[in-house]
């Protein structure tokens, strides 16, 4: 649910990465951090573990620029993968604008792939959303692993309403702002349909 | 579900105004205005002295957490939170089912002012919600045009451009 302020004439959404426990939703975040303008952004917030998985959420808040003299201030966060953490997701969703499913290519992760895909649309209805309809995209991470799966299997498995799609390696920003603009331009386009 | 909030500049200036004077009755430091979803929408105060967006992220996350617990053992919400530090304390109360308040003070006031100053003032802030909630009904049904209606192709570009 996006909060547009006209006194202030900014408008934020909300986008979260979702996927499963070590995919690479907090990477994500992380390069997108580093890579930005320091006037573009705000701190960078973990919420984690002591061995550094994410807890309860990582956030970032971000500003895009300004559209017809309004401020775009995107909010990402992240939610914890592990399966344990479900209320916690639940509550993060609230409120969402945009959706990144963040897809583990490793073979071996291909069920908590699926696992995780269907926990999201749950957690979606659960919050009053439809995965269907809802601005989304998907993330193919970790391209450069030796046990990655083909893309077109992976898209085949993972794609289900034609979403935009990319190949990503988080850890050396691949695909990272491609993603995030994906995701951003939809949220943008469903925003001037309302 | 998808209703945006919408705030306009008369109601903002009336929220504002309320902030400052709870400030100010309560003797506290900061007094801060967020949604459940973690949108800061107004403050009063030393604000320049916290980073802000953080500030509202994480309230809306301990009380998100919070609702979770309360929903756990069967009670609807916990109302308040409040947490006590060396020198500061947070005073966090839920506005309207909606929005979050919160107060930071230290030895200069107390807990029983802040939760007496609190309470008046939520109830001015709810009026104020509940007519910003109206305002944004009655302009989406005369279809008022949003300023993101009129976006091209090229507005959205032109953001991803460099």
């Amino acid at each position: 649910m996006s909060f547009i302020n006209y006194a202030a004439r900014e408008i934020n959404v909300k986008i979260v990465y979702y996927g499963p426990g070590l995919c690479g939703k907090t990477t994500n975040l992380q390069y997108i951090y580093e890579k930005s303008n320091p006037q573009q952004k705000g701190k960078l917030i973990s919420l984690a573990t002591e061995t550094d998985r994410t807890l309860f959420f990582d956030f970032l808040p971000l500003d895009l620029g300004s559209v017809r003299g309004f401020k775009t201030r995107f909010h990402l966060y992240t939610v914890p993968g592990q399966v344990f953490y479900d209320a916690s997701r639940k509550l993060i969703l609230k409120g969402v604008d945009g959706v990144v499913f963040v897809a583990d290519s490793q073979e071996a992760r291909m069920d908590a792939n699926i696992e995780s895909l269907r926990n999201l649309d749950e957690n979606l209805s659960e919050n009053g959303f439809e995965l269907r309809v809802i601005p989304y995209v998907l993330q193919l991470n970790k391209r450069d692993l030796p046990s990655a799966v083909p893309v077109d299997e992976l898209y085949r498995v993972l794609n289900f309403k034609g979403e935009p799609t990319f190949e990503a390696v988080a850890t050396q920003g691949m695909g990272v702002f491609e993603t995030l603009k994906a995701v951003a331009k939809q949220v943008l386009y469903e925003l001037r349909r309302r | 579900m998808d209703s945006s909030l919408v705030m306009y500049e008369e109601e903002f200036e009336r929220i504002t105004q309320l902030l400052n004077r709870l400030r100010v009755d309560a003797s506290a430091k900061i007094v801060f205005l967020v949604d459940k979803n973690g949108q800061q929408i107004a403050g009063a105060g030393e604000i320049d002295q916290v980073d802000t967006t953080s500030l509202a992220s994480l309230t809306a996350g301990n009380v998100a957490a919070t609702d979770g617990l309360a929903k756990l053992i069967g009670e609807k919400e916990f109302s308040i939170l409040f947490h006590e530090g060396r020198k500061d304390n947070i005073h966090i109360s839920i506005v309207g089912q909606r929005l979050i308040l919160v107060v930071i003070f230290d030895e200069r006031s107390s807990l029983g002012l802040v939760r007496l100053r609190v309470r008046k003032a939520s109830s001015d802030i709810e009026r104020v919600l509940s007519d910003m909630e109206l305002k944004a009904q009655q302009v989406g049904a005369s279809n008022m045009a949003s300023p993101f209606a009129e976006i091209t192709d090229e507005d959205i570009d032109a953001l991803f451009s460099e």
